[in-house]
């Protein structure tokens, strides 16, 4: 476990050292600047600026330069927000996201799994058809439309809900319904057909034999086996969930990463770019340990080390 | 070809997939308006007998310009699945036939564009190489490509250990006729299976793309442009957003019955999931 542990530690410092030089790199081969203006500065003014941000160095050293405040904890301050440190920013940024992604992730997983076994338990029958209905519409529906919807029925017509903010319980309903739409379809498809793989082993026929009802087959034998290819996909889902999504936080006005991210880019705000990517990088690899680490607890054969 | 027919799914979703590229080429002839044609109709006006899904902002025919945009958006999802099929066939077929340091090479640059965010790659490429088609196809291409490699390096490593490969070296076929004329032709049913899925996951990526505001840019309006200028009257005039969108939910959804009705008739013992990721 150890070895496997500093194994995987070394592996995620390589993987992110690879995001920050090839986001850093390509970044900068993007054409514009985080100080273009409809102005064309004087040149002198450009020079300054440039000088002031170390823009004037050469890509190597500027690279170098960066890493080294990173070193130190140091991620510099925002171009666009003027006197933001990145680190503020992304501290500021990271709780809504994280909470959002994992009520997401908890409602997808609970609905995704229970909409799956439902249509696999009662295969064949309306209650399967519609649940299928359910998790192709959330795979096919863009989720801005989702959205739409949401907040057009419930908080326009019905009154029930608040249109926007991340603040009470109440307004937290309709984002993470939004959010968790397409992960829940993916789970309740991919429950469905591994439970019906399942369902033909031969250990589920000898708990037949031995008496079992349906349900407790169902339950207690078949779904714990055909968890393993659900929770793979548990970690690239809950990696994308938490990094937040861009169009769920725009239409909800929810301060998260996902706006941050891309507006940075657009902004050519380097070190915020910078920032974020690496919060998604630590954010996906993290999640990618932690399923590893989930196949052991329910698939004892499976060891997280590699060794048989 | 009987198997085909008798799948419900597969006959009808091929229609309705048949009548959209029938409307979307032949948009002139279906339509009374221009697509462009500014003032065409009073402005954001609800849907009515002469405009049948209302007007937008400056009074054209939503009706056309949904028309008009089903061509971008089905160029967009086609070119850039093909793309993808092909770079990715193609690199997963080396990796897998010759392994060794080829495979290590290679999966590792795979890797490398997974871990990478797919939205922050999208975003510089258009940034690169500008939001005209070309800028558009390659974001969505490069960033979807990595899973079809992976797909044929697996199929491809299954399939290298079969006789007809040994029969094939055995005849002196060069490694190059192995794979491009006796693999991949096999390889055929997962192929167009993983194919149909991709289709509509690029449709919804560029329509995606559009909507955050990186996507073409005008006169070209595809169905996340006209979602994208919707959503800002969403309240007053619904009909703006719901319409485009409709029309991206129903292609979406008839590329997936479609996706699962060839893998039950092409490739039954597959579990390829079917659209993770995005």
């Amino acid at each position: 476990m150890l070895e496997f542990l500093t194994k995987r530690i070394i592996q995620t410092i390589v993987t992110l050292l690879f995001l920050a030089v090839a986001t850093f790199f390509l970044m900068r081969l993007a054409p514009g600047g985080p100080f273009d203006n409809d102005k064309v500065w004087p040149p002198e003014i450009q020079a300054n600026i440039d000088a002031k941000y170390g823009l004037n160095l050469p890509l190597t050293t500027q690279f170098t330069t960066w890493f080294r405040d990173l070193l130190h904890g140091d991620l510099r301050d925002s171009f666009h927000y003027m006197g933001t440190p990145v680190t503020e920013i992304i501290r500021d940024a990271v709780p809504p996201s994280l909470q959002l992604g994992l009520l997401a992730l908890g409602f997808s997983f609970v609905f995704g799994v229970g909409l799956g076994v439902l249509s696999a338990w009662k295969r064949g029958s309306i209650l399967d058809f519609s649940s299928m209905f359910i998790a192709i519409s959330g795979i096919t529906l863009p989720s801005y439309l989702v959205a739409t919807l949401l907040v057009l029925l419930f908080s326009n017509y019905l009154g029930w809900l608040p249109p926007a903010l991340w603040e009470d319980k109440k307004s937290m309903i309709l984002p993470t319904i939004t959010l968790g739409l397409r992960p829940l379809a993916i789970i309740a498809r991919m429950t469905r057909t591994t439970l019906l793989e399942v369902m033909h082993a031969d250990y589920i026929r000898t708990a037949y034999s031995k008496g079992l009802t349906e349900s407790r087959v169902l339950f207690k034998h078949a779904l714990k086996n055909s968890m393993i290819p659900v929770i793979t996909m548990l970690g690239p889902i809950a990696a994308s969930l938490i990094t937040g999504s861009y169009v769920v936080e725009t239409v909800f006005q929810i301060p998260g990463m996902g706006q941050y991210f891309i507006t940075s880019v657009i902004n050519r705000d380097y070190p915020l770019v910078m920032g974020m990517t690496l919060t998604y990088g630590l954010v996906l690899t993290a999640s990618n340990l932690l399923v590893d680490m989930a196949y052991g607890w329910i698939d004892p054969r499976i060891r997280v080390d590699g060794t048989k | 070809m009987n198997s085909f027919l008798k799948d419900k799914r597969f006959v009808i979703s091929t229609i309705v997939l048949f009548v959209l590229c029938a409307l979307a080429i032949g948009a002139p002839l279906f339509t009374h308006y221009d697509y462009d044609a500014v003032s065409a109709g009073p402005n954001l006006i609800p849907p009515n007998r002469d405009f049948w899904m209302g007007t937008d902002v400056l009074g054209r025919d939503l009706y056309s310009r949904i028309l008009y945009g089903a061509r971008l958006s089905l160029a967009v999802g086609f070119c850039t699945a093909i793309f993808s099929l092909l770079l990715g066939t193609f690199t997963g077929a080396i990796a897998g036939y010759f392994g060794g340091k080829w495979d290590k090479i290679l999966m590792s640059l795979v890797d490398m564009f997974y871990i990478f965010p797919m939205l922050l790659l999208a975003i510089l490429l258009t940034l690169m190489f500008g939001r005209g088609f070309f800028g558009i196809f390659l974001a969505i291409g490069m960033t979807t490509w990595v899973s079809q490699a992976r797909l044929v390096r697996a199929l491809v490593l299954q399939a290298r250990e079969l006789p007809f490969v040994e029969a094939g070296r055995a005849i002196g076929l060069t490694h190059g006729e192995i794979i491009f004329r006796h693999i991949i032709p096999n390889l055929w049913g997962p192929m167009i299976v993983s194919l149909t899925f991709q289709i509509p996951n690029n449709i919804l990526t560029e329509s995606f793309l559009s909507f955050i505001g990186l996507g073409l840019q005008p006169p070209y309006s595809s169905w996340g442009t006209l979602a994208n200028e919707g959503f800002r009257g969403i309240q007053s005039y619904p009909h703006l957003m719901i319409f485009p969108g409709l029309a991206l939910f129903i292609t979406m959804l008839a590329f997936h019955f479609l996706g699962d009705a060839l893998r039950d008739i092409l490739d039954p013992k597959s579990s390829l999931g079917s659209s993770i990721g995005q």
